[in-house]
């Protein structure tokens, strides 16, 4: 708990920062006590990156000032940064992957021209902290080989061992796993009781409210609100993010399910590296109805849905869309879609999109077949149309076809790659991770569609690894564990204790 | 790049002119006098008719050079075996064409021309294929293959395909119909003076395939599916492009475009096979495809300004005797260094 009387490590008073017209961050105030976490939430584009990257000194404010213990700080540098105690641990981490845990924990700090010294001085230190903290992580490991959640941890120790004070947390949790960032949220419990103050930057209203003691609320670059966790709930908090009422209830029609779509028998597939992924999986997907598959990252949910997607072979197996077996030799992504298969890809940026192309080519990635678009070359104006079409059905924002979509926030990239899919009337969906990196409103707005196009009769299989999401939406719910489907229950007659057990590998009674 | 022409200096003319300042401090530096020797460059380039068709003549190995770079690199493929290319794209119009005799001129044309586009596209479709199967780096593999071609020319003209009863490393002359149209012949025609300089139909052949190659890349079905590719393998595989027909399609088309080295050279200037005709036009293509960002319909303004340079240093010598040609050279290094700097910058 914060001390009493003494400064605030970390003040913030009156800063604003414009880009050109825009107004990034606005008159932005707030404190963090010694000992505190204090959590900022807020829509993507609200202002959170640039209040980091003004406190890590790698942009300079229009105005305001800042505040280290009471006394007023000049930030020009990160190097100025990181001589005032305050360490960052970025959410796309920056960490060379071939160099073990030690070096990344010396880079930059490797205190003369020659590294054994540094070597031995940051071992020592890793030594000192994993006693302190428990935060133990092997030094002479590849950071590459190290699963994310222990990447992670090799951040923060990095940022420790420069005897940060102030701890910038940005969306720490985006990438890991629900018990990795139930570790990381006890993590930063413990670090604040030992001194440290920690600033926690999210999207995610249920983890502030679980591990901070204060939340700020920042929309279009302002603090609208400023609340202590035990004294505000996450519905207010949405309401203050977004500026008006969010409806968390999504109402779903109670037809019955129709006939079988997608039937897949025994599938098996290796991963990237030729390790089996998929061992003997089988299910089903009828018209109407929501298959949600729950596990923890890395059970094989990927590798699922990119066999059937065809965009990862099968080995063996069988798969059958709409009662009609399918050439498992010619089936290709290009194939699927023309069966009525509609892919929105978990990874998005690597799959879902081109980010330098503009929006309209992104608005016919995979669909630039369609003879719509041109018969013999593709006509540019009618590009245009269809992604000025798709957007406007889906409010993708700004409507901007010639924009590169990379320039556009996560939820309307995710949006405009839900429209492409979706409207090109395909009557199997399948989505992986719909709504990573996508705020508030967009997630609204993209859970509501799905369950339209569920009571529209459309098949959707659904990834993800927020299980709160799995349970809104699935009528089914499949647990992966291992490559193997381990559970399937009615979303009706289950709970999350239940699907949590199935997915820790805990085995399934016999019933 | 070249397309923001909207705003300040148009980018291609901050760099021609920062080349020629980079000549100028050369030249004082040996103590000749700089605005002198930009003043005998310009001229010798622009000055006059002969100098003007010099350059359109040079530009005109640049464009097809720069079309067949830029065409690969939009497929992410970066291919730095146009030179050798084209070398071996004149050894199949030559072939062709010294085999025209009696054939009419359209017909010994076309067929020589064709020839040189299969047997460029082929040279450089090794590499795609060893890329697309193998995984082999297609930098590495067309940089060793501009060697191997350039040896292959080498045997062919010292051995096989020697004139006979000839001294030099180079083949009989093509038969007459096998020559492209020059400049010179026409304004010889219409009772006009003639330039002096080989520059030939091959130009209007370059300003069409620079057409194609914008409609095929911008328009096409095949062209999109080439730059998703090339922007990204991942997304491209996402939407069911297959990366080896892809990869075989831009490698072949680029070096079918290369092969227009080979048709201004032999065709429309030399007419006959000779050694290392290309002269580096392979090579000058990466900078001209640099300098036009890539896009078809910048090259030509590209390729122009270095046949300009190519023109004037080579009219310096006449005036400065003591410059070195190399001068020019001296000047495009700092035109790449400086293209590289600004798409340093943009990333």
């Amino acid at each position: 708990m914060p001390a009493l009387g003494a400064p605030p490590a970390l003040r913030v008073f009156g800063v604003t920062k414009r880009f050109g017209a825009v107004v990034a961050n606005k008159d932005i105030s707030l404190d963090v006590a010694r000992g505190e976490i204090h959590a900022i939430v807020g829509e993507n584009g609200a202002g959170k990156s640039t209040l980091m990257s003004i406190l890590m000194g790698m942009v300079t404010p229009d105005a305001g000032e800042i505040f280290v213990d009471g006394v007023r700080a000049r930030i020009r540098s990160p190097r100025d940064a990181a001589a005032l105690g305050l360490g960052m641990v970025h959410q796309h981490f920056m960490l060379v992957d071939t160099l073990d845990v030690l070096d990344n924990v010396m880079l930059g700090a490797e205190g003369g021209a020659l590294l054994a010294a540094g070597r031995k001085r940051a071992r020592a230190r890793l030594a000192d902290l994993s006693r302190a903290h428990g935060l133990s992580v092997d030094p002479d490991a590849i950071v590459g080989d190290l699963p994310v959640g222990l990447r992670q941890r090799v951040e923060i120790l990095k940022a420790l061992a420069r005897d940060a004070r102030i701890i910038i947390l940005d969306e720490p949790t985006a990438a890991l796993t629900p018990d990795e960032a139930n570790d990381l949220g006890l993590l930063m419990r413990w670090l604040a009781a030992d001194g440290a103050s920690i600033l926690f930057i999210t999207h995610k209203l249920n983890e502030a409210l679980a591990v901070a003691d204060r939340i700020s609320v920042l929309r279009a670059g302002a603090v609208v609100a400023t609340h202590a966790a035990a004294a505000t709930d996450a519905r207010e908090l949405a309401r203050a993010m977004v500026g008006r009422d969010v409806d968390n209830a999504l109402s779903r029609g109670d037809g019955p399910p129709g006939r079988t779509l997608l039937e897949a028998r025994d599938l098996t597939a290796r991963g990237a590296d030729g390790r089996a992924r998929l061992s003997g999986v089988s299910l089903s997907l009828r018209a109407g109805e929501i298959v949600g598959v729950a596990g923890v990252a890395g059970h094989g949910q990927s590798e699922l849905i990119e066999v059937l997607a065809a965009m990862r072979r099968m080995e063996s197996g069988a798969l059958a869309l709409d009662g009609e077996p399918v050439d498992a030799a010619v089936y290709d992504p290009a194939r699927a879609r023309a069966l009525g298969v509609a892919h929105v890809p978990e990874d998005r940026s690597r799959h879902g999109i081109v980010g330098e192309f503009p929006a309209a080519g992104n608005a016919i990635l995979g669909r630039h077949r369609d003879r719509a678009l041109g018969r013999r070359l593709l006509d540019p104006g009618a590009i245009r149309a269809r992604c000025a079409d798709l957007m406007e059905r889906w409010d993708v924002r700004p409507r901007a076809p010639d924009t590169p979509v990379g320039r556009f926030s996560g939820g309307n990239q995710q949006k405009l790659v839900f429209a492409r899919e979706i409207e090109a009337g395909p009557a199997i969906l399948l989505v992986g991770q719909p709504t990573r990196g996508v705020d508030i409103g967009a997630i609204e707005a993209i859970h509501r569609r799905l369950l339209a196009l569920r009571d529209a009769g459309k098949a959707i299989l659904l990834v993800s690894v927020e299980l709160d999401e799995i349970f809104a939406l699935s009528d089914r719910i499949l647990v992966m564990h291992e490559g193997r489907i381990v559970g399937e229950r009615a979303t009706a007659s289950t709970d999350r204790r239940e699907i949590g057990l199935l997915m820790a590998g805990v085995v399934e009674r016999a019933a | 790049m070249i397309a923001r022409l909207g705003r300040g200096v148009p980018e291609p003319a901050a760099v021609g002119l920062a080349a020629l300042v980079a000549m100028a401090v050369c030249a004082a530096a040996i103590g000749e006098n700089p605005l002198g020797l930009l003043r005998a460059l310009v001229l010798g380039a622009l000055g006059d008719t002969e100098g003007l068709a010099f350059t359109l003549y040079y530009a005109t190995d640049f464009i097809f050079a720069g079309l067949a770079v830029a065409v690969a690199y939009r497929a992410g493929l970066f291919n730095i075996g146009v030179e050798g290319q084209s070398l071996v794209a004149g050894v199949g119009l030559a072939l062709a064409a010294l085999a025209s005799g009696g054939a009419p001129s359209w017909l010994a044309i076309l067929v020589a021309s064709l020839a040189a586009m299969v047997f460029g596209a082929a040279w450089a479709l090794v590499p795609g294929w060893l890329l697309a199967r193998r995984g082999g780096h297609v930098v590495i593999t067309t940089i060793m293959f501009n060697f191997i071609a350039s040896a292959l020319l080498s045997w062919l003209l010292v051995d096989p395909m020697r004139a006979q009863g000839s001294m030099q490393p180079e083949t009989r002359p093509f038969p007459p119909g096998a020559s492209l149209l020059r400049l010179d012949d026409a304004l010889v025609v219409l009772g006009l003076s003639p330039t002096g300089s080989p520059l030939n139909a091959s130009l209007a052949l370059a300003l069409a395939a620079m057409v194609a190659a914008h409609v095929f890349l911008f328009r096409s079905r095949l062209g999109f599916e080439t730059r998703v590719f090339g922007a990204s393998p991942t997304a491209a595989h996402y939407a069911g492009v297959a990366s080896t027909r892809v990869i075989l399609i831009a490698m072949g088309l680029s070096g079918a475009l290369a092969s227009g080295v080979a048709i201004n050279e032999l065709l429309g200037a030399q007419n006959r096979l000779i050694l290392d005709f290309s002269g580096g036009a392979g090579f000058v293509g990466i900078a001209v495809a640099l300098l036009a960002g890539n896009r078809p319909l910048a090259i030509a303004p590209a390729a122009l300004l270095f046949g300009f340079l190519y023109q004037g240093g080579a009219a310096l010598g006449l005036d400065y005797p003591r410059v070195s040609p190399q001068i020019v050279t001296a000047a495009q290094g700092v035109m790449v260094l400086l293209i590289g700097g600004l798409l340093g910058r943009r990333r």
